[in-house]
């Protein structure tokens, strides 16, 4: 089982869960976060101080899924986040080691 | 400490008072009687103008006026709760918002009842050049008979004194609110309390009654001070700046980010100043008549003067022209339009509102980095330059045809000296005193969790 990070730009999280959802991802977390890479930010001023403020916003969606799953769905964000512009985004993959539905108690592959 | 402190300070007030009652209700009989002996007298004899409150028959009060000037009231108290609340709330940071919120509520509250029992006294009753007597402590002798009578200040003969001290507290609660401004993010609430209470009673009344009460020297001396450009905006600002002196900067001031944590509060506080600023200007004319009407019309001119000078300088020095600016353009050119605002005509307000906004622009952003105070919220670079420039221009502007009265620059500068002088120099003490006995800041961790939960134990999402 993987855990597929990604870190995107907000607009974009409509595409994105649709593209998944195509794919045939079920669930996913989504999180508002901060950051930048290579996109530089951009300047504020109050009364005359002013602030550099290099965190911009994003979206960080992560979904849990199987092993075969993983292509289809690294394609599917990649292509539905994509702009062609710098500050697009990230994604993540991490070896997952254990899943547990908490209503019922299934594990494993039976959770997803 | 602070229980020595409070009572000796309800002793000395206590001490001040009591002779006085015994004097009151002789003064209110002579004068009752002294008016129908000079009506009785000869025709030729006009009677002398009153120089303290007295007794009228309740027909004699102008309904018209009153009722603008119930409204007037209103509107003032509208400027500091909520306008001056969410104007400075917005600016703050979130975890700051709910503590100075707080600092205009709770100086609305603790001065109306300061006011109530001696600074109305202190600043509108006659006394000497420099300060008012107690007479009316407790509001002692301002009264209502049903049917029958009811006292008028001598001041303003034409409404009930009651409507008059009430919209002159008004004034007396926004003036020390205004101050909060300077040490935003910073001052521990008891420490507060105590500065605006000492401050209310030492600084605001006895300038008021050199500038308003007509026995007062710079009244005397034929200064012009419409609605409160010195009393009030230059009095505060300057009080700010010997605050942000006293006071030191924030913790982290000019390295880490404090930007304003919600600018519609703010936008929404500045316009409630702006409309509620239609009751403290065209209510000073203390009547519903021509000159009330001039000054809501040369109030709004300049006002909308100033916000566009301020943007569309910052629009050519900055790059952008920010809702900030724009807002605190509007206030410069109400604060300026202050003390000229009974005096001047049209096209003259158009200059102090471009003046005030031009002026207050720089005062708040190259004058405060080139000095490096932090005055948090400018009210040293608004309220204080504001006023100066407004109270200079008035002398220069005066319409003896609107006004009845003439002035100079000059004679202005008598005003704006004494207030700046006396006004930083009694603020310093009492600061440096509190300082000394309880102590006026935060500590540092306080301040960088916030005063919200570290003063009030609240915090906003």
């Amino acid at each position: 089982m993987k855990l597929v990070t990604a870190v995107i730009k907000p607009f974009k999280l409509d595409e994105v869960r649709a593209a998944l959802s195509e794919v045939g991802v079920q669930g996913i977390t989504v999180t508002e976060v901060k950051g930048f890479g290579r996109q530089k930010g951009h300047t504020e001023l109050y009364r005359g101080a002013e602030y550099v403020v290099d965190f911009l916003p994003k979206v960080k969606l992560e979904v849990a899924i199987q092993d075969e799953l993983l292509d289809r769905v690294l394609d599917a964000i990649q292509k539905s986040a994509n702009t062609g512009k710098i500050g697009d985004g990230k994604i993540f993959v991490f070896d997952l080691k254990q899943i547990i539905r908490i209503r019922t108690g299934e594990t494993g592959a039976e959770a997803l | 400490m602070r229980r020595i402190l409070l009572s000796l300070a309800a002793g000395i007030l206590l001490g001040l008072a009591l002779p006085s009652f015994a004097e009151d209700k002789p003064a209110d009989a002579a004068s009752a009687t002294a008016a129908p002996d000079a009506a009785s007298g000869t025709a030729a004899a006009a009677p002398p103008a009153p120089t303290e409150p007295f007794m009228i028959e309740i027909s004699k009060i102008n309904s018209g006026d009153t009722a603008w000037m119930l409204s007037s009231t209103a509107l003032v108290l509208l400027m500091t709760i909520p306008g001056l609340a969410l104007f400075y709330g917005g600016m703050v940071r979130k975890k700051n918002v709910l503590a100075t919120v707080m600092q205009s509520f709770a100086i609305t509250c603790l001065v109306t009842i300061l006011w109530m029992v001696a600074g109305y006294s202190l600043a509108f009753m006659p006394g000497s050049a420099y300060l008012g007597n107690l007479s009316r402590f407790l509001l002692n002798g301002m009264s209502f008979v049903a049917g029958q009578k009811v006292s008028v200040s001598h001041i303003a003969t034409n409404v009930p004194e009651s409507v008059y001290m009430m919209f002159q507290m008004t004034f007396a609660i926004i003036t020390p609110a205004l101050i909060c401004g300077a040490f935003a993010e910073r001052m521990k609430f008891s420490a507060m309390l105590w500065f605006m209470g000492i401050w209310s009673i030492v600084v605001y009344s006895p300038i008021a009654h050199w500038v308003w009460e007509p026995s007062g020297w710079l009244a005397v001396k034929g200064q012009l001070d419409f609605a409160g450009g010195t009393v009030v905006h230059i009095n505060a600002g300057i009080a700010g700046l010997a605050a942000a002196i006293v006071m030191g900067k924030r913790v982290g001031y000019g390295k880490e980010a404090m930007p304003p944590h919600n600018l519609t509060l703010t936008v929404i506080g500045a316009s409630l100043l702006w409309v509620g600023w239609f009751g403290f200007n065209a209510g000073s004319a203390v009547a519903a008549d021509g000159r009330a009407a001039l000054a809501m019309a040369v109030t709004q001119i300049a006002t909308a003067a100033a916000a566009l000078a301020w943007m569309f300088t910052e629009w050519l020095a900055k790059g952008k022209p920010s809702v900030l600016g724009i807002a605190s353009g509007a206030v410069a050119g109400l604060v300026a339009i202050t003390p000229a605002s009974g005096f001047v005509a049209p096209v003259p307000a158009v200059i102090i509102g471009i003046a005030a906004g031009i002026g207050c622009f720089y005062a708040a952003t190259s004058v405060k980095k080139m000095f490096g105070y932090d005055d948090s919220l400018d009210a040293f670079g608004v309220h204080c330059v504001g006023g100066i420039i407004g109270a200079l221009l008035t002398g220069a502007f005066v319409s003896k045809e609107i006004s009845g009265m003439e002035g100079s620059v000059l004679t202005q500068c008598w005003g704006v000296g004494a207030t700046l002088i006396y006004g930083f120099i009694v603020s310093f003490i009492i600061l440096k005193v509190i300082d000394m006995t309880i102590g006026l800041r935060v500590t540092e961790e306080q301040e960088r969790e916030g005063l919200d939960v570290a003063l009030h134990g609240e915090h906003v999402e």
